[in-house]
């Protein structure tokens, strides 16, 4: 009988893998999009279990609720969803299968191999600590992740709208 | 049975593998970018993991957040790109898009 710390982990991880296989292998791409939901809330229990409680809210809130979001957008603007047809064909899936066991197989072989200095620490919330480290040690990167967030927002509207011929433009 | 780094390390790579898989044989440019969401999740689970159990400080916690930040602003520029794509060649599959200038 595992303990229930190990029963929590193998459910989340369990949640996590299962929808990132339906990601990679599902013939329909609103499947796909759908099931990726099920990938972050699974990485946010396990953040919850590595206690970064706060990072787990944040991936429910900017993952599921921003991003997921975005790209059900894009899978809706783009594909002709009403023909039920394949709308995320495969190509080449073995050769893709046999490059990633060689890749698993390397990072298998380091993560086995390498003597992690592990030492254990109860778990404890983080997100007091978090919020002083961004607003000390971590302050500048904070200001340019904005600032980043903000030209990311004008690129992107800037990209999509519509072009508007104005009167200098017409030969 | 104690849960330890070697099961969240392995949790991580067989996500990053599946997302790798995606980004590799996908044709599909929503499909790819959804791998490509596969792969940063699985990098920022290694840093929290690694935070939790080797470093013990809130560094690995505040790279995550970066990911995170940095991975919903590529989603909103590849949203727009596809939108793009979509308007100007009526389709989006990868194979397609074949001109540099068109």
């Amino acid at each position: 009988m595992p303990s229930l710390d190990a029963l929590v982990f193998f459910m989340l991880a369990g949640l996590a893998l299962g929808s990132a296989g339906v990601v990679a292998f599902s013939k329909n791409i609103i499947h796909s999009a759908l099931a990726l939901l099920g990938t972050f809330m699974g990485v946010a229990g396990m953040y919850v279990t590595l206690s970064a409680d706060f990072l787990a809210a944040t991936q429910v809130l900017v993952y599921v609720g921003g991003t997921l979001t975005l790209i059900l957008f894009a899978v809706m603007l783009t594909a002709r969803i009403e023909q039920m047809k394949i709308s995320n064909p495969h190509q080449g899936l073995l050769v893709g299968i046999g490059l990633v066991a060689v890749a698993l197989l390397v990072l298998g072989k380091v993560a086995a191999t390498t003597a992690w200095p592990i030492n254990e620490r109860p778990s404890n919330p983080s997100t007091a600590k978090l919020g002083h480290a961004f607003l000390g040690e971590f302050l500048l990167p904070f200001e340019i992740g904005s600032v980043v967030l903000l030209a990311a927002m004008i690129g992107s509207v800037v990209l999509a709208r519509r072009a508007v011929r104005r009167e200098w433009e017409k030969e | 049975m104690q849960i330890g780094l070697i099961h969240y390390l392995t949790v991580a790579a067989v996500l990053f593998g599946l997302g790798l898989l995606t980004v590799m044989t996908r044709k599909n440019a929503v499909g790819i970018l959804l791998g490509v969401e596969l792969i940063l999740n699985a990098a920022a689970l290694n840093f929290i993991a690694f935070e939790h159990f080797v470093v013990g400080d809130v560094s690995g916690q505040v790279f995550a957040v970066f990911i995170i930040v940095l991975a919903a602003s590529e989603a909103a520029i590849a949203l727009a790109i596809v939108l793009m794509v979509f308007r100007n060649v009526r389709s989006i599959m990868a194979d397609r898009l074949t001109a540099l200038k068109g």
